[in-house]
């Protein structure tokens, strides 16, 4: 079967693909969360070092991973978006933004709720820490710069170049933990060493993560839907 | 699994205040999110009503 994948470059042909695309990864989400959430609290071993305080990073790792992944992906829409001057990877861009705030949120506050019976404090500025804190920075930057610019060209052309320049500090956060002596602990997965955790532990947290993507793919399309239908209506506004 | 008892479950071993509150914190902010957007996506509706 030959599909012509251009056709849904368009934003009139993508809504509804979007639309029937939608419910597929909000079932997903809900399944692959309650499946991680089990294994996570009734499966997992306790932890012999961290006792069962570690449970935290069955919300915390995933959490982390997509606000880097995220930021990486809206990075790449925004610069498709400048090179081939196309309305829907800017959307697309946009839509991303505040769910990689949400995750990037949600993994600083884990995070911290990890550090204060491990380390003794809620916070340090530790580089891991700090460039993740940069991080939730760049997002609202983006947006606050998308909503402070009235026209529509402008603010997504403006606003991409903010989100592409931005993706420095993504590597950063990353390897942080590599380039400087940091508080927080190395990685315990990798793709190049065998995880340095128990086999289901592992699991849960890798099913927890499939959980947030399917839900991050369901929220930014429903949130491009919103963004092509407003557009849309702004267009016809202008033309009458 | 893990626990003899519901008890235990909650206390999470002493640090069932930061286990629940990272837990929780996560997914207030899922559902919050889920609650915008189901307020922005009923406002774009009506736009298109109105215009249509």
């Amino acid at each position: 079967m030959q599909i012509n994948w251009l056709k849904y470059a368009s934003p009139k042909t993508f809504y509804p693909l979007a639309g029937k695309l939608i419910p597929w990864f909000s079932v997903g989400a809900v399944l692959l969360i309650a499946y991680g959430l089990y294994l996570g609290l009734f499966i997992a071993p306790t932890d012999f070092q961290q006792g069962e305080g570690y449970r935290i990073i069955f919300v915390h790792v995933p959490a982390a991973w997509f606000s880097m992944f995220l930021y990486l992906l809206m990075a790449a829409y925004a610069a498709i978006g400048l090179i081939l001057n196309a309305k829907l990877s800017h959307m697309m861009a946009k839509a991303i933004a505040p769910t990689g705030a949400m995750f990037t949120l949600a993994a600083l506050v884990t995070g911290s709720f990890w550090g204060k019976p491990m380390w003794g404090a809620w916070w340090v500025w530790d580089a891991r820490l700090t460039s993740e804190l940069i991080l939730l920075f760049l997002y609202i930057g983006y947006f606050s710069l998308q909503s402070a610019i009235d026209d529509r060209n402008r603010a997504d052309k403006a606003s991409a170049v903010l989100a592409i320049v931005g993706a420095v500090n993504v590597p950063i956060i990353y390897f942080s933990v590599k380039w400087w002596n940091t508080l927080h602990q190395g990685a315990s997965v990798s793709l190049t060493k065998a995880p340095a955790m128990a086999a289901v532990m592992l699991q849960g947290m890798l099913i927890m993560a499939l959980g947030f993507w399917c839900y991050s793919i369901a929220v930014i399309l429903m949130r491009v839907r919103c963004e092509i239908s407003e557009r849309e209506h702004m267009r016809i506004l202008i033309e009458q | 699994m893990q626990w003899h008892s519901i008890q235990a479950f909650i206390e999470m071993g002493g640090y069932g205040f930061y286990v629940w509150s990272s837990f929780g914190f996560t997914f207030f902010l899922m559902l919050l999110e889920l609650w915008s957007l189901k307020k922005r996506h009923h406002a774009a509706k009506r736009l298109e009503a109105g215009v249509a």
